[in-house]
């Protein structure tokens, strides 16, 4: 940060003309993180100010100090970590297995025609049919426990990574099919030097996509009902009016969405060269 | 590239090198590519009857070690016959063979350059270079990579071995992809206009630089290109193709008394060849009116 700083400051005592582009680029992002942070600062502080003149009731509008003072409390109870758990759990089996399935799936559809004619009316059902829908179906099926909500966090999150898997393949360039069958390349040579890299970028963006649908998936399955998690614990404090409690809860649901996105996008970046 | 390369890729090529000049008789006319009757029709729409005459009953012969280059107004279907000889698109009558074996599906034998360098941009230069040979199977990955260093020298991109495709130039991608196609140690190098979408400056380059490839690895070469300058420069033989439906209608050969350096793009004998190309072109008839085009039989 402080570099980034020192690097601009030269920057802008240098002639505009002579600028090199990448301290062209670190005053850019000092650019971008001070305005940023004015923003937010003067949200929060007009937020509190708005809750200090009591026009609204702290439970309808808690101030920012007592979602702080509520997450403080939050992270006092010992069950917290048990609650954490619960809901890293669901995310965690539900991404995973969304992932593993869209993958291959996503890849045989993309790859073998027939296997598109055959699953993509499936596909396009479920996508279409809201799938928090099935949730009910999901806890007669498979109970109440975690089964349930690891299912519900899996079938919102495998769509968008099945159907960029798929797309990806189905949009290969011709020119590098081409090339490869011009070198007499095998099918499965072809699949695995030419579709397989070439989907890559294709399946990062379907993963940070399924990144956010798995986060409403775990608040959704503790919502209708859960023993520990921190969707559940919103709900019961949503239910006595503990306004700011919720208001932890979402910080917490917030953080963890944009943690994960920005370290799915780190890794997009790294693949960015991959779509020429 | 007047740096001596070593010799150890050259030596290693199926095909003898010309020792000297490159426009010399070769191998005592030994046919190499020979196209009997030649027609290729292929579907333009969806209606059966809707189906287009791209090549129609051509004799055409490629020698060993020789480069053809391949002129013609736009769609006239030079493209196709090329596409056909890699084995991309199948003849609808006549005989297509290479040395004696008909063409009947794309092969290591002949390595196609397209216009558009298609390097796969995952992988490295090196990575890029060897991947037709892993394709094939013909080598091991350690000879493998061995082979594309010394043709990755061969091109001057030794200081690019590692290098990915997004941060080479155009001009340094079409070399890469040289030099793919010429690791599988093709007996024919199919050239489908390559140089057209780099600039001028970097076009007389790798033009001097295939030249000099060719003479030092003897491969045997089509070049398809609409830039009658071009095919005078690089061509012994310049075969000018008709407008749809295509066939040969002037066949020269460029015999140029100097070694092709850039500068004898000045002199007189290479403007009368480009003269008679273009005048070829023009008119639409040439020295090998559709008369005295008998059918030969291939060798």
């Amino acid at each position: 940060m402080s570099s980034a700083t020192v690097a601009a400051d030269t920057e802008s005592r240098a002639p505009k003309r002579t600028s090199r582009p990448q301290a062209q680029r670190a005053d850019r992002r000092t650019e971008k993180m001070i305005y940023g942070s004015i923003s937010v600062i003067v949200l929060l502080a007009m937020w509190e100010l708005l809750t200090a003149l009591k026009i609204e009731p702290s439970i309808l509008l808690p101030s920012p100090l007592e979602v702080v003072r509520a997450l403080g409390d939050m992270f006092a109870s010992p069950t917290i970590w048990l609650d954490l758990g619960a809901s890293g759990g669901e995310l965690l089996y539900g991404f995973l297995l969304a992932a593993v399935v869209g993958i291959v799936v996503g890849l045989a559809i993309g790859w073998y025609r027939r296997v598109g004619y055959v699953l993509d009316p499936f596909v396009n059902f479920l996508y279409a049919v809201p799938r928090i829908a099935l949730f009910p179906l999901l806890i007669i099926w498979l109970g109440i426990g975690l089964t349930s909500k690891i299912a519900l966090v899996f079938l919102v999150a495998v769509f968008p990574v099945l159907i960029s898997t798929s797309s990806g393949i189905r949009s290969l360039d011709p020119q590098y099919l081409r090339t490869a069958i011009c070198f007499g390349a095998s099918d499965l040579q072809i699949f695995r030097t030419v579709a397989l890299p070439g989907s890559i970028p294709f399946i990062l963006s379907g993963i940070r996509l399924a990144v956010g649908q798995c986060l409403i998936g775990v608040f959704v399955a503790e919502l209708l009902g859960a023993q520990h998690g921190i969707g559940m614990l919103m709900t019961t404090a949503g239910d006595q009016f503990q306004t700011a409690t919720v208001f932890a809860g979402l910080l917490i649901f917030a953080v963890a969405g944009v943690l994960l996105t920005a370290l799915v996008r780190r890794v997009e970046r790294h693949f960015d060269a991959w779509r020429l | 590239m007047t740096r001596e390369r070593p010799t150890t890729f050259a030596a290693s090529i199926t095909v003898e090198p010309h020792a000297n000049s490159a426009h010399q008789e070769f191998e005592a006319d030994v046919e190499h590519l020979c196209a009997d009757g030649v027609s290729i029709t292929y579907r333009s729409g969806t209606r059966l009857e809707s189906t287009v005459l791209a090549i129609d009953t051509m004799d055409f012969r490629v020698h060993r070690g020789e480069l053809v280059c391949i002129v013609g107004p736009s769609g006239c279907g030079k493209t196709t016959f090329l596409n056909a000889v890699a084995g991309f698109l199948p003849i609808t009558g006549g005989r297509l063979e290479l040395e004696g074996k008909p063409i009947t599906g794309p092969g290591p034998d002949r390595a196609m350059v397209f216009q558009n360098p298609s390097l796969l941009p995952w992988r490295s230069a090196l990575r890029n270079v060897t991947y037709g040979l892993e394709m094939s199977g013909l080598m091991r990955r350690k000879p493998a990579e061995k082979r594309a260093r010394e043709l990755l020298e061969m091109v001057g991109l030794d200081d690019f071995i590692e290098a990915y495709p997004n941060k080479l130039s155009g001009g340094m991608q079409q070399r890469v992809n040289l030099a793919r196609a010429l690791a599988v140690e093709p007996e024919l190098l199919l050239l489908d206009e390559p140089f057209a979408s780099v600039d001028a400056q970097t076009r007389e380059t790798l033009q001097a630089e295939l030249l000099r490839i060719c003479k030092q690895t003897g491969v045997t070469a089509l070049f398809v290109t609409h830039d009658i300058t071009e095919a005078v420069y690089l061509g012994d033989r310049v075969c000018v193709f008709s407008s749809r439906p295509g066939r040969v209608i002037c066949d020269i050969k460029v015999e140029l008394s100097t070694s092709r350096d850039p500068r004898s793009r000045r002199s007189a004998a290479f403007i009368a060849y480009i003269d008679e190309v273009a005048e070829a072109l023009v008119t639409g008839s040439g020295n090998r009116g559709r008369d005295d085009n008998e059918p030969r039989e291939c060798r």
